[in-house]
């Protein structure tokens, strides 16, 4: 937005990309939601076609829209360069203006919110998140499925252990960009991230004081607070891209906010700060894999007997860059691995918590969750942490980030890890 | 032959014939409209939507600024179902007449419209593609009005107060007796059959074809210059608000949000025949450069459609010489008196006008009509609402929408991207008891999307053999039909997305449906669905 006029040139842009649908519909043959519920009227219906009936200074009519996940497939898939997802982004943001935020959505949007309250008194919030009651009048009350998977508060968080910890020095440098589910839910991935790290020969900077990056915000119609979030995150990372130093991100859905998203669908693009952190962000096993073409990653791997299945998350996907997990998995010895073809998982970040949506999540699902229960695996292998937590609780089966199979074959997860 | 008796006989059932036919019948008089074809597909179907606030005319033509200040204001009253009330800008450029914004802002003070500049920041906020070079704004209340809702409005109306409506009755001779038009004979053009009109009086509202007309009663010496001009529908709402370039009316300055797209107009070419208007890739290419000053960019948007309209210009021999530029003939409009100009009594003819008058043009020949007749009847047009604008509200775009989202899990949908339904199509297919799917297009917007019917037609087609009222063969034929009549205003402008649009239309209707083999297409088809051309009033 050019700050004088207000001149929201992008989104123009965006909405303007829905001339180019020609109503092939492959979006909506590929929109998990829309084949599993009527109640979502699919990405194209949603998308390009209410788009041309939308109007600023007529109220949004359509509320179904707001069954979209968001998930971005439609907008991967397009074969005409339609954003699809963005369009419908930016539709629910302004539906939400006028339906209001509902309290649910205000707390389940703050990840860092909640991780900075229930931090402190994690067991007892550990318990009422995981205790029948106190979910069902959740549920009742707020509208968060009882069901729905909800992490642990982990009681202490990576950034205290950041702060003690003093990287060795390496020819290579990387910031790492941990997310909020590192920090506050599983400080442990983090840590396993700095070492596997440094195991690869990067000295690894932990910018202090990282927040969310809005994305929850962004996905629930939240654009004010998502920009401030971002901005704010962004100066904390800013420094280290202005040195030259490459960021790196295992929380998928973060690394793609701060690459791409934020600017599109929240209309950043002109924020010079978050153009120079875009510019040196990487999913970590994009990171990674990176290295590994240039002959500079270590691949004395050790064999790891297991078979484990990966699904690469929609947002992973929504990067562009192929599934470097796969490869960077190929690089262990004996170690097997099943892709899973199945699209989405369903729970979409925040969408499948709600309890208008949480039984549409689970169908959504159903076909990944029955790859997965088929394959036996010792170990269910997804890049993101809502995903994780949802497959987890699905399926019963372990889950975990590709970083922690890299982490036990390089030799630093003792055994019992 | 049948024959059919009626007081008033109103030719062309554009939006002046409708106008006629609704104050009339509300006046009381037994009426009978008659159109060639169907209602508002020529000169009135074929404008780009813009109810014009004056602002056009405020420098250059100050009788048709007042005039349009009125009826606007009248209009939004009584039509507002009619109405999308957009607002309207107008923009200077630095290579405009630097003199021309306060001539503007004077004229507008002369014409009684209301009138405020607001700073270009505002503006551009208010319509961020824009140009922002501009160097004023102006704001004025422009509007966008649906000519077909209008019509069918009114011609409902007509009907609802006793007037007959007979789409596809072409007049072939006029009646005359005693020096006075007493009728018409008409032609079905559907079925060929033929069938006399005994009529009192005789209103001309047949536009650019009015000529043609008059010379049935043996008149002559009254011309009408076809003033040819093209218009673009771009794919979406570039703008919300009627955007005008601020300077003496040209080519390519006036951009419409009319409903879900917009339109870029218009030219103004002398035309030979008003039958015979073809668009030119030059013209296209010209508008395009005139819109992209407006709206930096609009080339790259997509074109959905092209088309042309001609204006009635009229010339009378008797009355003057002949302007050459189309452009300086007067917008406002008159009523020829035949029998003060020709000695022929019972009838006359509006000459010239625009849309945005309609009814003052109706109230102005009902009255001459009246005063002929000897009968004072007030005219009650200014007041009464015709059906479905009882409400009092103006419409809005995301009206459909809203009524989707209710049927969103009962009802199929048939067109996409006018998001039409299933039942609504099966109802006007029976409601009008036509087998022209293009009638269904002017009245639900079947078709008239982004796809341009790829993706709807042959659903449509089924749906109207099912209703009933077609063989296999007239179903084919129709189909056929509704193809050739779409893909006349998109080759024009076949690059970029419309392309690959088309391309892929093609694909289904060719590669898939082998459209162009259907068995038994053309046995007992009405001659009217294969002319080549158009058939306006």
């Amino acid at each position: 937005m050019a700050a004088e006029t207000g001149h929201d040139v992008l989104g123009e842009l965006m909405r303007g990309s829905l001339d180019h649908c020609v109503k092939c519909t492959i979006c909506e043959t590929f929109c998990p939601v829309s084949n599993v519920t009527p109640l979502f009227p699919g990405p194209k219906y949603v998308g390009p076609q209410a788009e041309r009936f939308r109007v600023p200074r007529e109220e949004s009519p359509d509320a179904s829209l707001d069954y979209c996940s968001g998930c971005g497939i439609c907008t991967q898939v397009c074969p005409q360069g339609v954003q699809i997802a963005e369009i419908n982004t930016q539709a629910r943001a302004k539906l939400r203006k006028r339906t209001g935020f509902r309290l649910r959505d205000r707390i389940i949007a703050r990840p860092d919110l909640t991780g900075r309250l229930g931090t402190p008194v994690a067991p007892l919030a550990n318990l009422m998140l995981h205790s029948r009651l106190p979910r069902r009048i959740a549920d009742r009350l707020l509208g968060i499925d009882e069901r729905a998977p909800v992490p642990a508060f982990a009681g202490r968080t990576f950034q205290a252990w950041a702060r003690k910890h003093r990287s060795p020095p390496a020819p290579r440098r990387v910031a790492y960009f941990h997310g909020c589910g590192a920090n506050w839910y599983e400080p442990d991935a983090g840590r396993r991230t700095v070492e596997l790290l440094e195991y690869l020969g990067c000295q690894v900077d932990v910018p202090r004081g990282q927040g969310c990056c809005g994305l929850p915000l962004q996905s629930n119609g939240m654009f004010e607070p998502a920009r401030r979030y971002v901005r704010r995150l962004t100066r904390r990372l800013a420094p280290s891209a202005r040195h030259g130093i490459d960021i790196v991100g295992t929380s998928t859905s973060c690394t793609l906010m701060l690459k791409r998203e934020a600017r599109e669908i929240l209309g950043l693009d002109d924020d010079p700060e978050l153009r120079m952190v875009s510019d040196h962000v990487y999913d970590i096993c994009e990171y990674l894999l990176m290295l590994h073409d240039r002959g500079e990653l270590r691949t004395d791997f050790q064999p790891l007997p297991l078979t484990v299945t990966y699904h690469a998350p929609c947002q992973q996907q929504g990067h562009g860059i192929g599934k470097p997990a796969l490869d960077l998995m190929a690089l262990v010895p004996e170690l097997r691995v099943i892709e899973n073809d199945a699209t989405c998982c369903g729970v979409a970040g925040t969408y499948g918590l709600k309890t208008e949506k949480y039984e549409i999540a689970m169908d959504v699902g159903a076909g990944l969750f029955a790859q997965i229960a088929e394959a036996r695996p010792d170990l269910a292998v997804c890049d993101s942490e809502t995903c994780r937590w949802h497959i987890e609780q699905a399926t019963g089966v372990r889950t975990v980030h590709p970083i922690e199979i890299l982490h036990r074959a390089a030799g630093l997860s003792g055994p019992g890890h | 032959m049948a024959r059919l008796r009626a007081e008033v006989l109103v030719i062309g059932g554009g939006a002046t014939g409708a106008g006629v036919a609704w104050d009339a019948a509300l006046r009381g008089f037994d009426v009978v409209l008659v159109d060639r074809a169907d209602l508002a597909i020529g000169t009135s179907g074929r404008f780009h939507g813009l109810l014009h606030s004056g602002g056009r005319y405020v420098v250059k033509d100050v009788v048709a600024a007042r005039e349009c200040v009125a009826e606007n204001a009248i209009l939004r009253r009584v039509i507002p179902q009619c109405i999308e009330d957009t607002g309207g800008l107008f923009v200077t450029f630095e290579d405009n007449d630097p003199g021309y914004g306060d001539r503007f802002l004077a004229g507008c003070h002369t014409a009684g419209l209301p009138v405020e500049e607001i700073p270009v920041a505002e503006a551009l906020r208010m319509e961020p593609v824009v140009n922002p070079a501009i160097q004023r704004a102006f704001i004025v209340p422009d509007a966008a009005i649906d000519v077909w809702k209008t019509v069918w409005s009114l011609a409902d109306g007509a009907v609802a107060h006793g007037a007959r409506v007979l789409t596809y009755h072409k007049v072939i001779g006029l009646h005359t007796e005693h020096d006075a038009v007493t009728g018409a004979r008409l032609r079905n053009e559907l079925t060929g059959e033929e069938l006399d009109i005994d009529a009192g009086f005789t209103i001309n509202a047949s536009g650019a074809w009015a000529a043609q007309i008059v010379r049935m009663a043996g008149i002559e010496g009254i011309g009408v210059i076809p003033g040819k001009g093209i218009m673009i529908g771009m794919n979406h709402r570039l703008v919300n608000t009627v955007l005008n370039r601020c300077a003496m009316p040209a080519d390519g300055d006036i951009l419409v949000p009319i409903r879900t797209i917009s339109a870029i107009g218009t030219t103004d070419i002398r035309a030979a025949d008003a039958d015979e208007i073809p668009v030119t890739q030059a013209e296209v290419d010209q508008m395009l450069a005139e819109g992209e000053r407006l709206v930096p960019g609009l080339r790259r948007a997509r074109a959905l459609r092209v088309w042309s309209g001609v204006r009635p210009l009229f010339q009378d021999e008797k009355a003057g010489g002949a302007e050459v530029d189309t452009r300086d003939v007067s917008r406002t409009h008159a009523v020829v008196d035949h029998r003060k100009r020709d000695g022929i009594a019972a009838l006359l003819t509006m000459s010239g006008g625009k849309l945005t008058t309609l009814r003052l043009m109706a109230q102005d020949i009902v009255d001459a009509m009246c005063e002929q007749l000897g009968t004072d009847r007030p005219c009650r047009t200014a007041e009464v609402r015709p059906p479905r604008n009882e409400d009092g509200r103006y419409y809005q775009v995301g009206s459909r929408l809203a009524k989707r989202e209710a049927r969103l899990l009962d009802e199929q949908l048939i067109c996409e991207c006018e998001l039409v339904g299933r039942e609504r199509l099966e109802e006007t297919m029976r409601a009008r008891g036509t087998i022209n799917l293009d009638d269904i297009r002017r009245q639900l917007r079947l078709g008239m999307g982004p796809c341009q019917g790829g993706f709807c037609i042959y659903r449509a087609t089924g749906i109207l053999h099912g209703v009933g009222r077609l063989s296999g063969a007239q179903a084919s034929t129709s189909l056929l039909a509704f193809l050739q009549e779409r893909w006349k205003g998109v080759w024009p402008i076949l690059y970029g997305d419309q392309l690959r649009q088309a391309r892929l239309d093609d694909w289904i209707f060719q590669g898939l449906l082998d459209v162009e083999h259907l068995p038994e297409t053309g046995t007992g088809a009405p001659a009217a669905l294969l002319e080549e051309e158009p058939i306006p009033a």
